[in-house]
């Protein structure tokens, strides 16, 4: 296929059949791969539109500086559009996270504000929020409370969706800003009433909830927990199991976070089976595997892996 | 038998620094007031007068409660319950 540029081939990502993980006919289970995207991430849909919203509101212009809270994806999605357009990107993240992420952000010409580990992204949220007040020249695109996020899945990841899987009954994603899920799942449910959506979020070490005070804690501002109808805690030993058996089965080779979807995906088929009820469910792969080699997730065995990732943010 | 309760780190002060308690119920409300006979105070800190705290998540067998019933989800012996404050997660 031809586009103009890089940035006109965003979305359009293919939906693969996973027929070795399916239990049967009447149940099976998709793939929608999102590394197939500009740089290698769904987040190119957020980052495209969020950018594309703030030209045309006047906020970005030519020589701008951005500011974001990102873990990775996100910040090297903006890092792309932000060179082709002349804008500086600064990116606030947590500092244990892997170094192929801090990597590419360096190869796109970001800068990068470590934030501490112990506290995970909602330190790098606070950073940044820090930072954008004591620096109002700055644009704070926010992903976390950005419509522009959710709207970038209603009007592509959710129709292409239901373009591909006109039958879809199930729809399974990473739970972070959650954008995704809320995007892509209003439009589900508007075409398909009864269609479940469903959230797989990983389960960190300690490091990670390590919040002084319970009030600290954070929920999205685009979060609505009315668009989902479950949620599930995957832990690390799970996620790592499942990214390794996507692999092994179906030939993917793709991020942690998706191992943490397929866990939940196949709960969510192994019920249907059992009851007796045809599903069709889409599974979110948003990334692939690359950022997360030297994680040592995918070598030795799944005990050594496991310790290599306690304290660190793999999704 | 019993249900097994997770404590994220910030809550074990009420448990004198245990990271796992046990306690009884047929609901999860029920639970968390079998918990509080024990651990005085907890309850307090995961529950308020609409229900589960903002930033308090608790998943019973992985699953979050709030789409299980809430503090009416059932849980039963063998079940485990955990607990963790809402932080921002996941690959963003």
């Amino acid at each position: 296929m031809r586009y103009d540029s890089l940035l006109d081939s965003l979305g359009g990502t293919p939906l693969v059949g996973l027929p070795r993980l399916s239990p049967g006919p009447d149940v099976r289970l998709w793939a929608k791969l999102e590394d197939r995207n500009p740089t290698g991430s769904v987040k190119d849909r957020p980052a495209f539109y969020m950018v594309a919203a703030a030209e045309k509101a006047g906020l970005l212009v030519p020589g701008a500086t951005i500011l974001e809270p990102t873990s990775g994806n996100t910040g090297i999605a903006l890092a792309m559009v932000a060179k082709l357009r002349g804008y500086r990107l600064i990116c606030v993240m947590p500092e244990n996270t892997s170094v192929e992420r801090r990597q590419l952000l360096e190869a796109y010409g970001a800068s990068i504000i470590s934030s501490p580990a112990a506290g995970g992204s909602n330190e790098a949220v606070r950073v940044a929020k820090d930072l954008a007040a004591r620096n109002p020249e700055w644009v704070m695109l926010y992903q976390y409370g950005n419509e522009g996020n959710a709207l970038a899945h209603y009007e592509s990841t959710g129709p292409e969706l239901l373009a591909d899987l006109p039958e879809i009954t199930h729809f399974v994603a990473g739970l972070g800003t959650t954008g995704t899920l809320m995007g892509a799942g209003r439009y589900l449910r508007e075409h398909r009433p009864q269609v479940q959506i469903i959230a797989a979020e990983p389960r960190y070490g300690e490091l990670v909830y390590g919040l002084r005070n319970i009030d600290e804690g954070f929920v999205p501002e685009l979060y609505d927990e009315s668009v989902l109808t479950g949620r599930f805690s995957v832990s690390a030993p799970d996620a790592l199991r499942r990214t390794r058996q996507l692999l092994e089965t179906e030939g993917i080779f793709a991020g942690i976070s998706s191992g943490c979807v397929l866990h939940a995906g196949l709960a969510l088929a192994e019920k249907a089976q059992a009851a007796g009820q045809r599903a069709d469910i889409a599974l979110l792969v948003a990334d692939a595997g690359w950022k997360y080699l030297s994680t040592g997730a995918y070598g030795g065995t799944l005990e050594e892996a496991e310790a290599r990732l306690e304290g660190q943010l793999w999704a | 038998m019993a249900i097994e309760v997770r404590i994220p780190t910030i809550l074990r002060t009420y448990t004198a620094g245990a990271k796992s308690v046990e306690g009884s119920g047929g609901t999860l409300d029920e639970l968390f007031s079998d918990l509080d006979a024990r651990h005085g105070g907890l309850r307090e800190r995961l529950v308020d007068d609409a229900g589960l705290r903002r930033f308090v998540n608790v998943y019973l067998n992985d699953e979050d409660v709030r789409f299980l019933g809430g503090l009416g989800a059932p849980v039963h012996d063998g079940d485990t319950v955990t607990v963790l404050p809402a932080v921002a997660g996941g690959a963003s």
